[in-house]
């Protein structure tokens, strides 16, 4: 059993990977939210920002890049819930589950697809940076770690993601979760430096996940050392990952046997 | 691992109890199934009818007693059950935005079978959806998606298929399509448990039928044994054989009275 473990996964990845060949819109969609606010942050809002001295010399771009791409991935994980809903409303996961395959295929499948369909949502959001001026010096092996980082955030997130899918009773249910996530980044530092804020926001800000990745990745991008906050990024990621693979894991366990 | 012939019955189900929450749905079923049979179970909404073909089909454990598909316990060893069986649900659990002939090579694929592209286009042409088999299945009809879910059953040869109410929502054309391809299933030696709450489709299909009603097998046998259970024809001013409906109503009592024996001739 173990052994098809993953020959089926790839069968069922290939499936809904075909799913998004078809109606490619879902990427498309995923990535007019991030870069329409790109676009207000950096021709509206850009002008009057000061994040200060020392960040990249391409301007608020550069500053802002990191925390749309965040963005990019909070709203493509809704898809990943939306997707796994319709899969499990339909019976073709009941289909699934009384084939001899392994159990564990499914979900996996759902987690890859993911992975794949937000890597383009990304691109194409990088590819529109690009044309509105973004710009970064760093090397292959700086852009490999801001690749790491982010790999590891759609994973952690995905893995939330599938939780409402396994147990959301409607397509609306099934995706609004997501909407929380897409704000996080509105209190960090993503947009702004994080000291013009008062206290308590100022504390949140500091201390929750985005600002810790964000950091990380705007310095690698522009070539600066990254530190301490990158461990914390990287501790952030893992643990989320980690939790709710676990969680999501066990509730599938449940609802399917 | 398929040559091997198994002794006994192909389903074997003994005193199996199930109960939601609170609410029991299966009391103590009791069902032997023969190999190479079409049995049909009988029973109105809510008879437990689907529970009981989701613990055959491992997706749902009982809370008692046993139950073997092709000899094997389904509580024990899924995983060998469910290389031996295949479901086909209520609703055509088919890909919408895949092909018929994906989702086939889909399913052969997750079923290893060696080389899934031709089992897929043998059983395209077996079901008459050659001609369809590039089309996305949300074009399809009715009676072909069903044909496309019974075709996606069979492959890996499963020996026993579960349908659970095939027929069910499908127009009268698409019954009879449906019917057809059921016959011919049973023809080819694999075992058919079907679900039905049409008493002319099991009256049409079946070798043997099984009422399931309020939680029990109250009676299981040929239509001919069924029809044997009544008072003889009566001659008054017309001559008429019951028919399964008659027999039906007659031993799961008056349409919904309070007891379960009532009316059952023992």
């Amino acid at each position: 059993m173990t052994s098809h473990a993953a020959s089926d996964t790839a069968a069922l990845t290939g499936r809904s990977l075909r799913h998004i060949l078809r109606s490619p819109d879902t990427i498309i969609t995923t990535a007019i939210m991030p870069v329409g606010l790109m676009l207000l942050f950096v021709f509206v809002f850009g002008g009057a920002i000061d994040t200060g001295s020392g960040v990249g010399a391409g301007g608020y771009i550069d500053y802002l890049l990191p925390g749309i791409l965040l963005i990019t991935i909070a709203s493509g994980i809704s898809y990943t819930a939306y997707r796994l809903f319709l899969d499990m409303q339909g019976g073709i996961v009941e289909r699934f589950q009384s084939m001899p395959i392994a159990r564990s295929s499914v979900l996996w499948a759902h987690v890859l697809t993911s992975l794949v369909a937000n890597l383009v949502s990304l691109v194409l959001v990088v590819g529109v940076a690009l044309l509105m001026g973004f710009r970064s010096g760093a090397g292959a092996l700086a852009w490999l770690a801001v690749a790491g980082v982010l790999v590891l955030f759609i994973l952690a997130l995905t893995w939330i993601a599938v939780i409402p899918g396994l147990t959301a009773k409607t397509v609306d249910g099934a995706s609004a979760f997501s909407y929380p996530l897409i704000f996080l980044p509105f209190l960090s530092s993503a947009f702004v430096p994080t000291d013009s804020m008062p206290g308590p926001v100022r504390w949140f800000a500091e201390n929750q996940p985005v600002t810790s990745i964000v950091n990380s990745i705007r310095a690698l991008l522009a070539q600066q050392p990254v530190g301490a906050e990158l461990w914390i990024a990287l501790a952030w990621c893992l643990g989320i990952l980690v939790v709710a693979a676990l969680a999501a894991t066990a509730i599938y366990r449940r609802k399917v046997g | 691992m398929t040559a091997v012939t198994r002794e006994g019955p192909a389903i074997r189900v003994s005193g199996i109890r199930k109960s939601y929450k609170k609410l029991p749905v299966l009391k103590g079923v009791d069902l032997e199934v023969e190999r190479g049979s079409i049995v049909a179970l009988l029973g109105s909404n809510g008879a437990g009818k689907t529970t009981l073909v989701k613990i055959l089909a491992t997706l749902l454990t009982a809370d008692a007693g046993t139950a073997t598909v092709d000899g094997i316990d389904v509580a024990t060893q899924p995983a060998r059950v469910r290389e031996a069986i295949s479901l086909t649900g209520q609703f055509a659990a088919v890909d919408d935005k895949l092909t018929g002939r994906e989702n086939l090579v889909l399913v052969g694929r997750l079923r290893h079978v060696d080389d899934p592209g031709t089992v897929a286009d043998r059983l395209l042409e077996r079901f008459a959806l050659t001609e369809a088999g590039g089309r996305v299945a949300s074009t399809y009809s009715g009676g072909m998606r069903r044909r496309l879910d019974i075709a996606m059953s069979l492959i890996g040869d499963p020996k026993v298929v579960f349908l659970d109410e095939p027929t069910t929502g499908l127009d009268p054309e698409a019954r009879l399509e449906v019917w057809r391809t059921v016959t011919q299933l049973a023809a080819s030696g694999t075992t058919v448990l079907l679900t039905t709450q049409y008493l002319e489709e099991a009256e049409q299909l079946a070798d043997r039928i099984a009422i399931l009603h309020r939680g029990r097998i109250i009676v299981n046998g040929t239509l001919a044994e069924l029809k044997a259970l009544l008072p003889p024809v009566q001659r008054e001013y017309v001559e008429r054989q019951p028919s399964l409906e008659d027999v039906f109503f007659a031993l799961t009592g008056k349409r919904d009275s309070a007891d379960d024996t009532e009316g059952n001739p023992s």
